[in-house]
């Protein structure tokens, strides 16, 4: 980057890449460990402490960094060692023992073990040299972009200087050299849409809300990501807070900010600590406070946790919760960008948004616009997760298709594929018939779900439909703020007569009552948690309403989950009498001798799947209930 | 906490009823949970109704009112948890402990949560025990935990052998 008018800044940079460039010069070893939050649920730290302890005994110096989630977190937890001279070296499921032997051979012998390495982050002549793939070419990576999360991973997010070397805050430098408006302007050119579903033009926003008479003005980042099964604000937060702070500083400075605030959940304490620290170094180094590089610019930015309500995402609702009060939405106009905050002009957008526009601001708002496709620019996060093989955070282009992601990048099902859920409880569930569907907002609309904010997970064959839209409903009407009748009263009839269906006592006409209770949300709740809280029971009886049917008529759910409509039975022909199920039975159900196929007495069992878990043979399957005719199947 | 207590404990912060949510979460973090005793010490402290406060924390499913457990037990039930037998998980805690969510062991050992998504999905089916999240979680496991739990629960204090509060009108 050239010299700027911000000789402060420059100098922090300069230091920051010497910091950076002294890590990596070859004097020392470095090892990396994945510890997001969900690399330590898979035993990071006790990776972590193995490794220190390890280079205690061998008595060898060396520099451990503590990284974000680089994505694929079913290889976690992750260990990466980067001997001198050589290519970074990536291992998977590294347990304590693991990271004993690896060490032990690379830092003893100069042995990569390169049986168990997953990849390197080298150049291609070192794939040949060494017989490792490179990790960005792994199947689950190679069709990615990684554009937000391109730190993930990568870098401490504990130091700042980290972030400044890979070209940190270069974007907020730029913002002040372009003034406010060139700001904007930058934005709108780039075809930036909100990330947090509604996928409204950022740049838009930014005018209403700059445009605004106030005094004071706020911005506020939406990380209060109450999707259930998706975490890509969480492995920003964590992996590279610094992005998405840099993007509040930007927006603040481009609509006239001088308080942000960043809502995050309080079930995520590790992005709030990740945070906390990232706020304090800002100030040190003089990103936040009075006068930021003698621009005249002042902002400071607070965090606030959310105390545990998923309507909280929802805006006029986010900023009750920051006031003081129940998380209530209110009617919109007027919209928070020119009466939020205590009264005053507030711009909300999610974490993500924030995290796209250090990019923009630093490579151009023409370059982000060629990402992705027309009218859906740039790249998406999404939690790829549930039945997919390769399970984790992904980065990919709008505008890719279902397909492509489910089956290329995760690498498909292992029991027959069923559907995949999108856009979290409010968005939809879509079968087989729409992978072709291109991911982006319009599309995603078109097939009755949304996009949301990215979580994306993939059923199979063991996956109940009705199941899944009554688990959706019940969560929708526990988190449902009672305001309105439409919200309040809709979700619970619908979980009632889902409920209904799934014990069996299902009748047509159930249908037709969630059909009518469905179009009067969507027409008549206040916000749009309620409008689409619907959504998970309007696809799944389009797409699949013979499953709806082989319950209500058929008596049988033949995802084995409703259990009222199923027995277990033990396949002769599979089972190998191994006696597996019977130590693991608890009510005294499963009866045979060894090494002959055993049986179920469906009087005494209690369907507790304990045995279907144990089972090595799948040999315990789920079938129509033998004392009960089942009623002809119609369509 | 006593009302000396309390009034070291108040920051200049704290007055501003817009600020009622970070004091809960303080107190919460001190206590453990919210008691009669502290909603009448805020309602004082920032001239609101005691009613006002238990209608905002009550709205939030983080804020307690009843006294936590020695261990915290939360089963996640996430969509990812859920679509792996999270609800297995759940349903094998009530019949080991015989407790429901946002229930304590009688003998004060294990409160128990079920909770909406921990953000861990790609390991799911997820458990938390005492803050830290377990992967991959199954009804096998999961006894064994407990039962580890169990073994490992500290002696009562004086301190516990205090009353528990009476409960927040729901």
């Amino acid at each position: 980057m050239n010299e700027t008018a911000y000789p402060q800044f420059t100098a922090l940079q300069r230091r920051a890449r010497e910091t950076w460039a002294a890590l990596q010069d070859g004097s020392k070893p470095l090892i990396y460990l994945g510890a997001a939050s969900c690399g330590r649920a898979a035993g990071a730290l006790q990776t972590l402490q193995a490794v220190q302890e390890t280079l205690q005994e061998l008595n060898f110096a060396a520099n451990v960094l503590q990284v974000g989630c680089i994505g694929p977190c079913y290889l976690e937890p992750l260990m990466d060692v980067q001997l001198p001279r050589l290519p970074r070296i990536a291992y998977s499921k590294v347990t304590p023992e693991k990271a004993k032997r690896i060490l032990r051979a690379a830092l003893l012998e100069g042995d990569l073990s390169p049986k168990l390495a997953v990849g390197h982050f080298g150049g291609e002549s070192f794939t040949e040299q060494s017989g490792i793939p490179r990790f960005f070419d792994l199947p689950m990576l190679k069709p990615q972009v990684r554009v937000i999360l391109r730190n993930c991973g990568l870098i401490d997010p504990q130091e700042i200087d980290h972030y400044l070397a890979h070209d940190g805050y270069v974007g907020f430098i730029r913002a002040l050299e372009k003034g406010p408006l060139g700001v904007i302007e930058e934005v709108k050119e780039s075809g930036l849409r909100g990330r947090g579903g509604a996928g409204f033009p950022t740049y838009r926003k930014w005018e209403i809300c700059r445009a605004a008479a106030g005094e004071k003005k706020f911005v506020i980042c939406n990380a209060d990501e109450g999707d259930p099964g998706a975490f890509m604000n969480r492995s920003l937060l964590e992996g590279d807070p610094h992005a998405v702070l840099e993007g509040m500083l930007i927006a603040g400075f481009a609509i006239g900010a001088q308080q942000g605030f960043v809502y995050v959940r309080a079930e995520y304490p590790l992005a709030v600590a990740r945070l906390r620290h990232a706020i304090q170094q800002m100030r040190q180094y003089g990103f936040l406070g009075e006068n930021i590089f003698g621009s005249g610019f002042r902002f400071d930015i607070e965090v606030k946790e959310g105390a545990g309500a998923f309507v909280c995402g929802e805006e006029t609702a986010l900023i009750a919760s920051l006031e003081g009060e129940r998380g209530m939405p209110r009617p919109r106009p007027p919209f928070p960008a020119e009466k939020g905050y205590r009264g005053y002009p507030t711009l909300i957008n999610n974490t993500e948004t924030f995290g796209i526009l250090p990019n923009i601001l630093r490579n151009g708002g023409q370059w982000f616009s060629k990402l992705g496709s027309p009218g859906n620019a740039g790249t998406k996060t999404f939690s790829l997760v549930g039945k997919a093989r390769h399970t984790g955070l992904i980065e990919v282009p709008l505008g890719m298709t279902l397909r492509q992601i489910v089956f290329d990048i995760g690498g498909g099902t292992i029991k027959p594929f069923k559907a995949v859920q999108t856009g979290g409880p409010l968005g939809g569930c879509l079968s087989a018939a729409h992978l072709d569907t291109p991911v982006d907002y319009e599309n995603m609309r078109a097939s009755g779900s949304i996009m949301g904010s990215g979580g994306l997970i993939v059923l199979d064959e063991s996956t109940c439909i009705v199941d899944l839209a009554r688990y959706f409903l019940t969560f929708s009407e526990s988190e449902s703020c009672g305001k309105c009748t439409p919200c309040r009263i809709g979700t619970r009839i619908l979980v009632e007569t889902l409920e209904k269906i799934a014990r069996g006592e299902g009748e047509i006409e159930d249908l037709d009552v969630l059909y009518k209770v469905a179009d009067t949300m969507q027409r008549t709740a206040l916000c749009g948690g309620g409008q689409t809280a619907p959504n998970p029971v309007l696809t799944t009886l389009k797409y699949f309403m013979n499953e709806y049917l082989t319950h209500i008529q058929g008596r049988y759910c033949p995802a084995a989950v409703c259990t009222a409509l199923f027995e277990y039975r033990i396949l002769a022909e599979k089972c190998s009498g191994c006696g597996r199920c019977i130590q693991v039975c608890s009510s005294g159900a499963v009866r045979g001798e060894k090494k002959e196929p055993h049986t179920i007495d469906v009087e005494l069992c209690i369907k507790c799947r304990a045995c279907v878990e144990a089972c090595k043979f799948d040999a315990i399957v789920g079938v129509p209930i033998a004392a009960r005719q089942p009623q002809e199947v119609t369509l | 906490m006593d009302n000396s207590a309390f009034i070291q404990f108040i920051q200049e912060d704290d007055c501003d009823p817009g600020n009622l949510i970070p004091l809960l979460q303080r107190i919460q973090q001190l206590e453990g949970y919210i008691s009669e005793q502290s909603v009448r010490q805020i309602a004082q402290l920032l001239k609101i109704s005691e009613n006002h406060i238990y209608g905002v924390a009550s709205f939030y499913s983080q804020f307690r009112f009843q006294r936590p457990g020695k261990h915290h037990l939360k089963v996640c039930l996430g969509t990812a948890c859920h679509v792996q037998g999270g609800v297995q998980l759940a349903q094998e805690v009530e019949k080991q402990l015989h407790i429901h969510s946002g229930e304590t062991t009688p003998d004060g050992a294990i409160d128990y949560e079920e909770v909406a998504c921990l953000g861990c999905c790609a390991q799911a089916a997820v458990v938390e025990i005492d803050g830290v999240i377990y992967a991959k979680m199954t009804t096998d496991r999961l006894i064994k935990k407990l039962n580890e739990l169990r073994k490992s629960q500290p002696a009562l204090t004086e301190a516990d052998d205090k009353p528990l509060s009476i409960p927040a009108p729901a």
